[in-house]
């Protein structure tokens, strides 16, 4: 029997980007190993629901959940490994917020599944969808059933910490595996509940290296219509909608330097409570124009609003999901 | 009493004018509809639209956003600027599937408690045309 600790890591409603960030630590993955009796990785190792169903309670010291509740599968899983860890932490923008798959919170969730397995890709002239139970000779069998929108881990169940990013960072990553690793030898202490960690306690425009000058713009551009983008001038300046002004610092301001406008996938800056309002303010506030009418018509070069200012946060946000969404009988 | 849906209403006003104009309202015994709670701030321009959605999400059925005349901003230019936010706004709301209708920019100066009886009644009744917006406030999962 080993006297390591126990660690565990999960994926729910994620893309599986956040265990890659994870092996990007390289050397560091090591580390935990050294560290950590790894319990249960189903992307890694093989293991099964009933392995941590025994477990004691609060037997597994560290658990990395990703990826938000999109079934109840997820759900399951999430208050399973709620009850077996002493640490819980919503790993990466899916888990903290929702994500990309949180997009789908715009739709019900009948019109998902139809446009999934009856669209003009999918050619289904039988009308045959996916049954959550089927009777088959050896028995009965189940597929998770959907739940009516995407939720962030902290609407299921209690969390003790946020990482976020899409993915989070490797360098960041392996600074909280050293914290937690110092932790564990008694080097240092764990941060105060509900922290955010990983990440900075800005916004991304203060980690950018961009020059922001005080300028309107009287238009909104798609970047790849901008021709050439300033490598030194605020994209935001540019008339590119550029997320920073709302984003969680953290990245280093990694695509304004790469040339692409930030997207926002760190999440909402320290303090602000909908990520999609500050970001309203924001873009607002370079629109050089007094008139409702040119107000407009500037706005218009933002095609999809609530796609732009709710791409990462919309499941984390204030109201969630579209109102349909809210209708459907789950 | 009747079974008639009576829509909650938060209002924004300007210290400087539009609250004013309340004011004037109330003082002038004009009758206006009792729907909307209101809620002072300094100036259109604090209008954070978190206020608005957080609004919204709790259980207001519309918000009504009033401020000073264009050109008349006590702060020179900040109107402006909630006027920017509100366009821009509406058209996240119609994405999330509410109708723009539910939120309303007003301009009232202090002189104007008329127009903003009038327009407090008028926005009510809009709103109760749309009925109720009863945000989601159950669990985001399946129903149990």
């Amino acid at each position: 029997m080993t006297t390591k600790p126990k660690f565990a890591m999960y994926w729910a409603a994620s893309c599986g980007g956040c265990e890659i960030a994870v092996l990007n630590t390289h050397e560091k993955i090591l580390d935990v190993d050294a560290n950590f009796d790894v319990v249960f990785w189903p992307v890694a190792m093989d293991a099964k629901y009933h392995d941590v169903e025994a477990m004691e309670d609060g037997s597994i010291l560290l658990t990395l959940f990703n990826g938000g509740i999109r079934n109840d599968e997820n759900e399951h899983i999430a208050k399973l490994l709620r009850q077996k860890s002493k640490i819980l932490v919503a790993f990466g923008s899916c888990a903290c917020e929702g994500c990309i798959p949180g997009l789908a919170n715009l739709s019900p969730v009948g019109d998902i599944v139809h446009t999934a397995f009856n669209t003009i890709t999918t050619d289904n002239p039988n009308e045959i969808y996916p049954r959550t139970s089927y009777d088959v000779p050896e028995g009965e069998l189940h597929i998770p059933t959907l739940s009516r929108m995407v939720r962030p881990l902290e609407q299921v169940v209690d969390v003790d910490y946020f990482m976020p990013g899409c993915p989070p960072e490797s360098h960041q990553i392996a600074a909280v595996i050293d914290l937690v690793i110092k932790v564990v030898k008694g080097e240092a202490e764990l941060p105060p509940k509900g922290s955010v960690i990983g990440c900075g306690d800005s916004t991304v425009c203060d980690e950018c290296p961009r020059a922001r000058n005080v300028k309107f713009i009287k238009e909104f551009k798609r970047i790849q219509d901008v021709a050439p983008v300033d490598p030194t001038l605020c994209l935001l300046e540019q008339g590119i909608p550029c997320n920073g002004p709302a984003t969680r610092s953290g990245c280093n301001a990694r695509c304004p330097q790469a040339g692409a406008q930030c997207i926002g996938c760190y999440g909402p800056a320290e303090g602000v409570m909908d990520y999609g309002a500050r970001l309203i303010t924001a873009f607002s506030s370079v629109i050089d124009a007094n008139t409702p009418e040119e107000i407009d018509h500037i706005l218009d070069g933002i095609p999809d609003p609530t796609g732009q200012v709710y791409r990462f946060n919309l499941a984390g946000s204030l109201l969630k999901a579209n109102r349909e969404v809210w209708k459907v009988k789950g | 009493m009747t079974d008639q849906f009576e829509p909650t209403i938060i209002g924004f006003t300007c210290n400087w004018c539009s609250y004013r104009a309340s004011d004037l309202a109330g003082t002038a015994r004009m009758k206006y509809a009792p729907n909307v709670r209101l809620i002072r701030l300094m100036c259109s321009g604090r209008l954070d639209p978190t206020f608005v959605l957080r609004a919204l999400s709790d259980g207001a059925d519309g918000v009504m956003i009033t401020g000073c005349h264009p050109g008349e901003c006590h702060y020179i230019e900040q109107n402006y600027k909630a006027l920017r936010r509100y366009l821009l706004l509406k058209r996240v709301l119609v994405g999330l599937g509410i109708e723009p209708e539910r939120v309303k920019l007003v301009w009232a100066s202090a002189a104007e408690g008329a127009k903003f009886a009038a327009e407090t009644t008028a926005f009510v009744e809009e709103v109760r045309k749309l009925g109720p917006l009863n945000w989601g406030r159950t669990d985001g999962g399946n129903a149990e």
